[in-house]
Parts: C-alpha cells; sequence; structure tokens
C-alpha cells in the first residue's frame, strides 16, 4: 500500500510535470509511436483482411501467418533488429510492434467482411455492384464494428508492449519502467505503470464508444424489425436499447 | 544476448523471479537450499557467480588447488552477489572470485576508495569477520569509457582529462544508472569538467551499446574492460587519471578457515599470474564462435603458467 502511495505522490510531483523527462513529453511520446505502429500496421493488415474475407481465399494461410506473427516475442526481434541493423532508433521497435499488431487487425478485418450476411452480399450482386462496390458499400460499412475491434485489440497490446522498447534510447512511458528498474527507483516504476495502464483504459473506452458508432443505422433498424416480426408492438424503446447494447458483442469474437 | 557478463539486466529482469526462488530456498535453509552443513574441514568448495568469466576464474581457481594437492568440490553459476555471498556466509562455499570495487561497495555502501590499493584497504575493514581476500590480481574488470579509434585521434584523446578539448556536444551509451552513479555522468562533471549527456541502453555495456558507440548515436561508451568487443572494434579505452571508476580487480574472497598456507599460496601465485588481457582473451574464446568451455579454458590457462607451490 504504501509503494502505491509513493507511486501516486510521484505522479503528484510538479517536477516530473516538465522537460523531457517528465509526464506530458513522455506520454505524448507514447501515444505518438502507438499510433504511428497502429497506422502502419492497420495500412498493411486491414486491407489484405478485406480481401481475405471477400475472396474467402488464402484464409488458412492468412491464419496460420498471423498465429505464427503472434508467437515472436516482441523484446527479442527488436533487440535482434537493433544489433543486426545498428540502428538504436525507434526503427527496430517500430518493425518489431508492427508485426505484433498485425494478427489482430487481419483477424479483425477477415472475420469482419466473413460476418456479414451472404444474402445481403448476394443481393448487392443481385442489383448489380461491382465486387469493389459490394466490399466497400456493403461488406466494409457492416465489418466495421469488427475492423475496429480488431483495432482495438492491437492498440492495447502496442499501448502495453511498447514500453519494452526503452531498453534502446527511445522516449515513452516505458523510460520510467527501465531506468526506475536501474536506479531501483521503485516508486517512478509503479507510477509509469499507472500511466500504462490508464493510457490504455482510455483508449480502450473511445475504442468501444467509436464501435458503437459506426454501426450503420440501416443495421440497428433492420434488428429492431426482426424483434418486431416475432413480439407485439409494444415496448419500441426496450427493444431499441437491447439491439444498440447488442452490437457491441462481436467484438468479443477478436 | 543478455548472458553478458555481471548482466544487470539479468539481475533487473530475472531478480524478481530468481530472489523469490533464492528466499524460498534459504528460508528452508542454506542459500543453495537444502545442504547446509559445511563440507569436511580438509575439502574447500569453491562457487563462482553465474557469468562466463567468473566461471572461468573459479575453474582456475579449483585446478590450480587440485593439482597442488587440495580437495576441492564446486558449485559454479550460482547467481547475484547478494545470493552467492549469503552462500559463502553459510558455509555453502568457501572460496569465489570477486571483483574488489564491487565487493567493497557490497558491505560499505558509503565508500569513497576508487584506486586498487585503497579499495583492499577498505575491504580488508569492511569484510565480516572470518572472511578475507588473499592478494588482488593486476587483472581488473572494470567500467571504461571507451570511444572510437576515429574520434580519438580527431580530438587527440586518450583520457577522461583529454576529454575537455572536445567542442562537439557529448553522450554516453551506458545503463541508464550511468546517469546518476559517481562514476558516471555527475562524476564526469566533477572530477574532469566535463559536461555530457546519457543515452540510456540497457544491456550493460553489451552489443547494442557497441552498435551505438560504432555507428555514432554515442560519442562514448561504457563498457566492461573485459569485453573482448573494445579490442575487436579497436576502440580506445580512456585513461581515468583522476581515479573516478572504482578500481575491480579480481581478488579471491575465503572463508578465513579453509585458508591454510598451501591454499594461500597457491591462489596467490594465480592472482600474480592473471592479466587483464588473460581475461579479454578467455572471455573471447568463451563467448567467441568455439564457444568454449570454462574448465578447458581454466586448463589452457593453467598449463601456460606453472601454479605450483
Amino acid at each position: 500500500m504504501t509503494d502505491v502511495l509513493a507511486a501516486f505522490a510521484w505522479l503528484a510531483d510538479p517536477a516530473h510535470w516538465s522537460g523531457v523527462d517528465g509526464i506530458p513529453n513522455r506520454l505524448a511520446e507514447h501515444i505518438g509511436y502507438s499510433a504511428l505502429t497502429l497506422l502502419i500496421a492497420a495500412v498493411i493488415a486491414i486491407p489484405i483482411g478485406l480481401a481475405i474475407g471477400h475472396t474467402g481465399r488464402f484464409r488458412g494461410l492468412a491464419i496460420g501467418l498471423s498465429g505464427a506473427l503472434r508467437a515472436i516475442p516482441t523484446l527479442g526481434l527488436l533487440v535482434y533488429l537493433a544489433v543486426v541493423t545498428l540502428n538504436l532508433s525507434i526503427v527496430p521497435p517500430l518493425i518489431a510492434l508492427t508485426i505484433l499488431a498485425i494478427p489482430p487487425l487481419l483477424a479483425g478485418a477477415y472475420s469482419g467482411v466473413e460476418s456479414v450476411d451472404r444474402r445481403t452480399v448476394d443481393a448487392a450482386r443481385a442489383v448489380g455492384m461491382t465486387e469493389f462496390q459490394i466490399l466497400t458499400k456493403v461488406e466494409l460499412p457492416l465489418s466495421l464494428p469488427l475492423v475496429i475491434g480488431g483495432l482495438r485489440s492491437a492498440a492495447l497490446q502496442v499501448i502495453a508492449t511498447w514500453t519494452v522498447a526503452a531498453i534502446l534510447p527511445v522516449g515513452g512511458l516505458g523510460r520510467y519502467l527501465i531506468d526506475g528498474l536501474a536506479l531501483r527507483r521503485y516508486d517512478e516504476m509503479l507510477a509509469g505503470s499507472i500511466l500504462v495502464v490508464a493510457l490504455a483504459l482510455v483508449t480502450d473506452g473511445v475504442f468501444a464508444i467509436v464501435q458503437r458508432l459506426v454501426v450503420p443505422r440501416g443495421v440497428t433498424l433492420g434488428k429492431v424489425a426482426d424483434v418486431r416480426t416475432k413480439e407485439p408492438r409494444r415496448s419500441t424503446r426496450a427493444t431499441t436499447a437491447s439491439a444498440t447494447a447488442d452490437p457491441a458483442a462481436p467484438s468479443q469474437l477478436t | 544476448m543478455f548472458a553478458s557478463k555481471r548482466g544487470r539486466i539479468a539481475a533487473g529482469v530475472l531478480a524478481a523471479g530468481a530472489l523469490l526462488a533464492l528466499s524460498a530456498c534459504s528460508s528452508g535453509g542454506g542459500a543453495l537450499g537444502g545442504n547446509t552443513s559445511s563440507s569436511s574441514s580438509d575439502t574447500i568448495t569453491v562457487g563462482s557467480a553465474a557469468f562466463g568469466e567468473n566461471e572461468i576464474l573459479a575453474e582456475i581457481y579449483a585446478q590450480a588447488l587440485e593439482a597442488n594437492g587440495v580437495k576441492v568440490t564446486k558449485k559454479l553459476s550460482i547467481g547475484q552477489r547478494d545470493v552467492y555471498l549469503a552462500a559463502l556466509k553459510d558455509g555453502s562455499i568457501d572460496l569465489i572470485p570477486e571483483y574488489s570495487g564491487n565487493l567493497l561497495q557490497f558491505y560499505d555502501k558509503n565508500s569513497t576508495a576508487t584506486s586498487s590499493e585503497d579499495v583492499i584497504a577498505g575491504l580488508n575493514d569492511a569484510l565480516p569477520s572470518g572472511f578475507e581476500v588473499l592478494d588482488q590480481s593486476k587483472a581488473q574488470d572494470a567500467d571504461s569509457y571507451n570511444v572510437t579509434k576515429e574520434f580519438s585521434e580527431k580530438w587527440g584523446v586518450t583520457s577522461l582529462s583529454d576529454l575537455k578539448k572536445v567542442t562537439d556536444p557529448l553522450t554516453v551509451g551506458a545503463n541508464p544508472e550511468f546517469g546518476e552513479r559517481p562514476y558516471g555522468i555527475p562524476g564526469l562533471k566533477s572530477a574532469y569538467g566535463v559536461t555530457a549527456t546519457l543515452k540510456p541502453i540497457s544491456d550493460s555495456g553489451g552489443p547494442l551499446t557497441v552498435a551505438a558507440l560504432k555507428n555514432g548515436d554515442v560519442q562514448l561508451a561504457d563498457i566492461y574492460t573485459t569485453t573482448p568487443a573494445i579490442k575487436d572494434n579497436g576502440f580506445v579505452t580512456l585513461k581515468d587519471p583522476k581515479n573516478l571508476i572504482a578500481a575491480q580487480n579480481v581478488v579471491p574472497l575465503i572463508n578465513s578457515k579453509k585458508a591454510s598456507d598451501t591454499v594461500k599460496d597457491v591462489l596467490n601465485k594465480v592472482s600474480a599470474a592473471l592479466t587483464t588481457e588473460d581475461l579479454i582473451e578467455l572471455n573471447g574464446e568463451n563467448q567467441g564462435a568455439s564457444k568454449t568451455q570454462p574448465d578447458v579454458l581454466a586448463k589452457e590457462w593453467l598449463s601456460k603458467h606453472d601454479i605450483k607451490k
């Protein structure tokens, strides 16, 4: 308990809120590194995932490959990259963490497209949409909650794991953990951990909200209609509420 | 990779688990678990820390003693200092190769001694009763400031006092604690009037630190003096005329009850023959492509030196 108090005392100390090693700068670095990692990983993984989901081809390969990527130890990979390339900048951890972020993004994208009702896709095809139009105008909007779910899961892993990159001379919240450990400043270590946890929780909350907002209006309305066919028209408000709560559930699949 | 000697990484990353495991052991018995009874009075148990160089030294001690008719058992690769010194105290081991400066810091945190002589004098006062250090060797495994050959030639720098001539900003690649230790950034300022900034690289002068110095990310790097990479890359180790860095001479730490005249004589002869260059060479063979085992390396070293009482 005293350790936790010491950590909060550390957080409250104004001396830790300014300068290069101050919390605002380290937090900004951490968010910047994590956002850049997610962006690169998303640009690589989401188009591939959508293509796999749409065509149904290479699905086994994607599952196997992303499973294998998950097994690569990030710390080992980033040290290896740094030693082999003689590069001690943020590039080695950026590559290692991009590899960490790809599997959940890929899984979110292809399972999202796969989850779209085949009858809907057939209907789109029947009205004369091209395959690209089907992907972008039907499958992508309908799969967005799962795609965002993949992003949400990847974001948590990336935010948590960027801390290990601080064994190299890079910034971010990992500095508090690695430097605190070396100097046996355990209040600083615990404070750094609290900051990482807080950042992860806030990010998770933001993605949870986004995940709800991206559910196409038609899906929500459609669900209400489904319910209505089974039950007599009584409490529209209650059924709407349960329908809006529902889209959050598929995110558990990722 | 993190098996780099005296790995502070290892200390950090593994400490939690290792200490838990070992504290569990020591509550049940000796620091090495189970057998606490001292070995019979005419047998010496040689221990070592858990890194290559120290195991080689322990093998040299053990084989030299055996060659002179002393009965020896070995308990090598025991872990970090706090663990093996506890093992020495409870009689699980009787003899271990140590490094003078760090050993003194362990028993006397306030010691400011840095020269080899002062450190040994301090040690003789600070060691718990019943234990003693024998003659220290010239061989040292200490922190050292290193620069590239190009940097040394460009600025005419061969010593820490020459660093004042350098007008470019200086960065030092070293473990994070280097920023606050007396031999690190603060000491550089107070003893030599040199201002430098730290680039924290947590691999205890290992391959990442070497890489940073090679590619110019840092101008100075803290690397242990017995690291083969210093020679392999042609780095220049800066002299330390003001003894900023505490001496780390190799010295046998022994339970006084086991320090018979024969034992003392043999170990003192080993210490007299051993040099820092020997350690660099032995580490090179141990860590390099051949990965020669400590017992083989010790045998080779002893075959080149006549250690007879």
